[in-house]
């Protein structure tokens, strides 16, 4: 079935991407927007907006009633989720197939394989993939024998978690409950999910993931992005490949991430989320994100391709539009995750009102955003403003294009963290690359440090 | 008409080798100014201005669901130490739905006792009472929105 016209049930600089896929490929776009984004860009850009509801998420982004009845009044032919929200919910899947509209991402069966992180773990031994030791736990007595058993450090991650929310470190036996409450009210808030599960925490640990795409039969891969660069399982800073990784262990993990995406007969864009063990120098699998994600600028730069064009053409039931072989890797692409928030100040959130913008264009530079002036960050939401995007012919010519780039961004009435990402662009580690996951804290540390914060 | 990236980079390309060092379009539907900097690197400010094109809600809004933010003028009381929200968000008086509040009036705290939560951009913040004492008053209601600097509670401190 051709789509002709999408509700887009998310909001920022996702909707505005998908809006400009869509008026590429001749779709109508229907946004779906809470009360707080009535006239933010996406709106201004969609050919039509309908409230879902209030500002606040779950009673609109998260509200599968309000989003599939927008969709259905809209005579929408299909659903694009975007990432968080309700993109990885079997009960909007399911919903949408009951209202005979096309649900753009995998099926429901899937988004519960892998939704449920506990189930993607079986799923990923299935497939034959290495996985981080840990597991479930029903109580707090429970979690406690369990972290006895895995060893300090350890992780408490989200069972219906998913882009690091809700997933937090516990270095003593003393502060597991405390945390495990937190990690749980988190999770509930965003997901409506309270449960977690525990799993060893990596220290020396790179977090690479691989781009996957199916159509139900044929699976494949688009090569690896480094997402190392995090602050509290919050990404700052993406690349692809991900680079100084053995080309025997790049190659297996493309295997691995394939594997289990023909497992599971995957039939759209997804995410193989993998911990490299720097010291074991090995890798596990640590999750599978059933969705866009906010990093996939640096993949479409790589391998030229517009993957929203390709998570619609798979489903209209089309088969891949190419094989492995057709996918051709070149350069090296960086984003930078321009948030509202002050990292001097502990990353403070910094919602508000923008007054001005300017960005940089010219060759190999991409802006992915919904700030304009007088655009709202309001603080219901995350604090995403915007994605600098570069293209390079190597990696060292793209840090040389990202500091640039970085130099002549401009987002005026609000905080933003563009000094923090031009401070460590020059960086000589980063600039070296193949860092651990350790590496930016010890950066912030070394700021805070040095003086001149109040975190 | 809409203004994409493909028309900014084919507009750039007429006026890249013009001697123009800044344009600015405006229609009614948007903005553009694009500047030459010192190396000949370019950068535009662009503001879509086309009105969103509303369709007639499918759900009801509910007008009373609006978040009420609380003001942040309340007057202090004296001998009473104000709890004041450390970030604009929603303020939550249990650590997760359905679980017992972390304090209730009367409650005895110690400085450094969690006594709400408040949500800001998908973060839980912890909100500490920041003093020994008594809880003697919470100004706002579970889930309600908190403006900046709006005083959640307010203690009677021990041994002043």
């Amino acid at each position: 079935m051709t789509i002709r016209r999408i509700l887009i049930a998310n909001r920022g600089e996702i909707a505005v991407r998908v809006v400009r896929s869509c008026q590429r490929l001749g779709i109508e776009t229907v946004l779906a927007a809470s009360e707080a984004d009535l006239d933010s860009l996406a709106a201004r850009m969609a050919d039509h907006t309908i409230c879902i509801g209030p500002a606040k998420s779950s009673e609109s982004y998260l509200n599968v009633v309000a989003v599939v009845a927008a969709a259905v009044a809209a005579k929408a032919d299909a659903i694009h989720p975007g990432y968080g929200f309700l993109s990885e919910n079997q009960e909007l899947s399911k919903a949408c197939s009951a209202a005979g509209i096309i649900f753009i991402g995998p099926t429901a069966a899937q988004l519960d394989a892998v939704g449920d992180k506990l189930k993607a773990r079986s799923h990923a031994i299935a497939a034959g993939l290495p996985v981080v030791p840990g597991g479930e736990v029903g109580s707090m007595e429970e979690a406690q024998a369990v972290a006895e058993k895995i060893g300090w450090p350890i992780l408490v991650k989200a069972v219906g978690g998913g882009g690091g929310r809700g997933m937090k470190q516990v270095h003593e036996p003393d502060k597991l409950i405390e945390t495990m409450d937190m990690a749980m009210a988190e999770a509930q808030a965003a997901f409506g999910d309270p449960r977690v599960y525990l799993e060893r925490y990596v220290s020396a640990g790179r977090h690479v993931e691989v781009q996957v795409l199916g159509d139900g039969e044929n699976v494949i891969h688009l090569g690896t992005r480094d997402c190392s660069i995090q602050r509290r399982y919050q990404k700052l800073v993406e690349e692809a490949p991900a680079p100084n990784l053995r080309d025997g262990l790049r190659e297996e993990m493309h295997r691995a991430a394939v594997a289990f995406g023909r497992h599971l007969k995957y039939r759209g864009l997804g995410t193989v989320e993998l911990l490299v063990d720097c010291e074991r120098d090995t890798f596990y699998f640590l999750e599978m994100n059933a969705r866009i994600q906010v990093e996939h600028p640096v993949t479409e730069a790589i391998c030229g391709l517009d993957l929203v064009a390709e998570q619609i053409s798979v489903a209209e039931g089309r088969p891949l539009r190419l094989s492995q072989s057709d996918v051709r890797l070149s350069g090296h692409a960086i984003e930078c995750r321009l948030n509202a928030e002050d990292w001097t100040r502990d990353f403070r959130p910094s919602p508000g009102t923008v007054t001005t913008t300017a960005f940089p264009v010219g060759e190999g530079i991409r802006i992915d955003t919904h700030m304009q002036a007088g655009a709202k960050v309001p603080p219901y939401y995350d604090s995403l403003v915007a994605k600098l995007i570069v293209h390079g012919e190597d990696r060292s010519n793209a840090v040389d294009m990202m500091r640039q780039a970085l130099s002549r961004c401009e987002i005026g009435g609000i905080t933003t963290n563009l000094s923090m990402h031009a401070e460590l662009m020059e960086q000589a580690e980063f600039a070296a690359g193949g860092f651990t996951t350790a590496y930016f804290p010890r950066f912030l540390e070394q700021k805070i440090a040095a003086g001149g914060f109040n975190g | 008409m809409k203004l994409t990236n493909d028309d900014v980079q084919d507009i750039l390309q007429l006026i890249n080798v013009s001697s123009f060092n800044e344009l600015n379009l405006q229609t009614n539907n948007f903005k553009l100014s694009l500047r030459r900097g010192g190396e000949g690197e370019w950068t535009q400010s662009s503001q879509e201005l086309t009105a969103p094109n509303l369709l007639e809600p499918v759900v009801a809004a509910v007008a009373a669901s609006a978040p009420v933010a609380a003001k942040s003028t309340l007057p202090s009381v004296d001998g009473l130490i104000d709890v004041r929200t450390p970030l604009l968000g929603t303020f939550y008086r249990s650590p997760k739905p359905g679980s017992p509040p972390f304090v209730e009036v009367g409650s005895r705290v110690e400085k450094n006792t969690v006594v709400a939560i408040v949500e800001t951009m998908k973060l839980m913040n912890s909100v500490y009472a920041g003093v020994c004492g008594t809880v003697v008053e919470i100004c706002l209601d579970d889930a309600q929105f908190a403006d900046h600097d709006a005083v959640l509670m307010r203690i009677k401190p021990e041994g002043v």
